[in-house]
């Protein structure tokens, strides 16, 4: 079921990663690998980093230490246009809520990002109306984001997260602000859409029943990660 | 974890019609996939004891082609005793009875390392619950699957919660032990 691809080195890495937010360090040496097409969970209590990490990890902020590489680059070696390019084309992000744009239908805020790749707004649109049936919104893609529930706010933000396939998706506690069940919904559409795509995703949780979507688990303490043991 | 009723559970599946020994065995794996199989000796000696109470009867025979089987029925004091129990609230864990928790306290007082079996039995944990969420997740399954695959996850989800809280308490645990 899962296609992730244990041969080849990682598609993502961090490296001895430190973070300071002032003089409060979030990130002490932090490592980490996604492979393709895996689905990691980092866990860990509040405070422990994991946001900052996915920041450093997605190129949102630099590192103070430490190397992140993405598919052979080094990101802190990259100019920020580049950078901009590769957060457009090759990740998708999902928050726990808000990301969506509220003047904009939820099909707009989809069709957005192939727009800004440079597709015209009819394809655009088409491909958008695809991906939200694919997250069971379509009948809602005419909606504000402002008019839709929790969940199919989510899954609308999830449609646009992958519209453009990318091949990481990085999504921090995109469940958080959701009942179970609606939570459930959202989840089962991300890890059955990211395995038929093939996306790697990694997700920030501080939920172990979320986590158990994902194919591995590290956990975050004080800072650094910390892989788990494997089961006797 | 309380003790399930094989008597009630018996009767709650000869609600929807007379059925023989192994019938009821193979509905009620089907119906509570994550519980331990009944054995089909157990299916039998419960149905005994429910015919004795005047709970349920026999039915009559059927062969269906195979060899002959009895078969029973629930009669209407077993219908009244299985809405009697369905109502009835289960007391929420009056004693807590835990190996994990108990091998904490063990581990405790005798010196060993209790975060480092916390650790690995939240790993053993997870390993579970990502065998039971793609179980439910699966495209196609059942209602009894899913309902049952949420609750093993959900009280495995607790045991996570208070071995969390636990490996995050130690120190202080372990003062508290070793000076009581």
């Amino acid at each position: 079921m899962s296609m992730v691809d244990n041969t080849a080195g990682p598609l993502l890495a961090g490296r001895g990663l430190v973070k300071a937010h002032g003089r409060t360090e979030a990130l002490r040496g932090a490592s980490v690998e996604l492979r393709a097409g895996e689905i990691l969970a980092v866990t860990g209590s509040s405070g422990s980093g994991k946001s900052t990490l996915l920041h450093c990890l997605s190129g949102i902020v630099r590192p103070d230490e430490g190397s992140v590489t993405y598919a052979g680059e080094r990101l802190e070696e990259l100019p920020e246009r580049r950078l901009s390019e590769l957060r457009r084309t090759d990740f998708g992000v999902v928050f726990q809520f808000g990301q969506l744009i509220p003047e904009l239908t939820a099909l707009d805020n989809v069709a957005l990002p192939l727009m800004l790749a440079g597709a015209g707004r009819a394809g655009a649109r088409a491909a958008a109306g695809e991906w939200l049936e694919r997250f069971g919104v379509r009948g809602q893609g005419e909606l504000r984001p402002g008019e839709l529930s929790g969940g199919q706010a989510q899954r609308a933000a999830l449609a646009r997260a992958l519209v453009t396939g990318p091949r990481v998706v990085f999504a921090d506690e995109p469940t958080g602000a959701l009942d179970s069940l609606a939570g459930e919904q959202v989840m089962t559409a991300l890890v059955h859409t990211a395995r038929e795509a093939g996306t790697a995703v990694l997700l920030i949780t501080h939920d172990a029943r979320v986590a158990a979507y994902a194919d591995r688990e590290v956990q975050l303490r004080d800072g650094a990660l910390a892989p788990l043991e494997v089961a006797a | 974890m309380i003790a399930m009723s094989t008597r009630h559970i018996l009767l709650g599946l000869l609600a929807s019609g007379p059925s023989h020994g192994y019938d009821l065995k193979r509905r009620h794996d089907e119906r509570f996939p994550q519980a331990r199989p009944l054995a089909y000796g157990q299916v039998y000696t419960t149905l005994q004891r429910l015919v004795r109470d005047g709970l349920a009867e026999v039915g009559g025979t059927d062969s269906d082609g195979g060899p002959e089987r009895t078969t029973y029925r629930a009669t209407d004091d077993g219908a009244r005793e299985l809405a009697r129990w369905a109502g009835e609230i289960a007391p929420p864990a009056p004693f807590v009875a835990n190996e994990i928790f108990a091998k904490v306290v063990a581990s405790i007082l005798s010196g060993g390392d209790p975060a480092a079996y916390l650790r690995a039995q939240r790993a053993a944990h997870m390993e579970r619950m990502r065998e039971l969420t793609a179980v439910k997740s699966a495209k196609g399954a059942d209602l009894a699957t899913v309902l049952s695959a949420d609750f093993a996850l959900n009280h495995l989800d607790a045991d996570l919660r208070w071995m969390t809280t636990t490996a995050a308490r130690l120190t202080t645990l372990t003062a508290e032990v070793d000076t009581a």
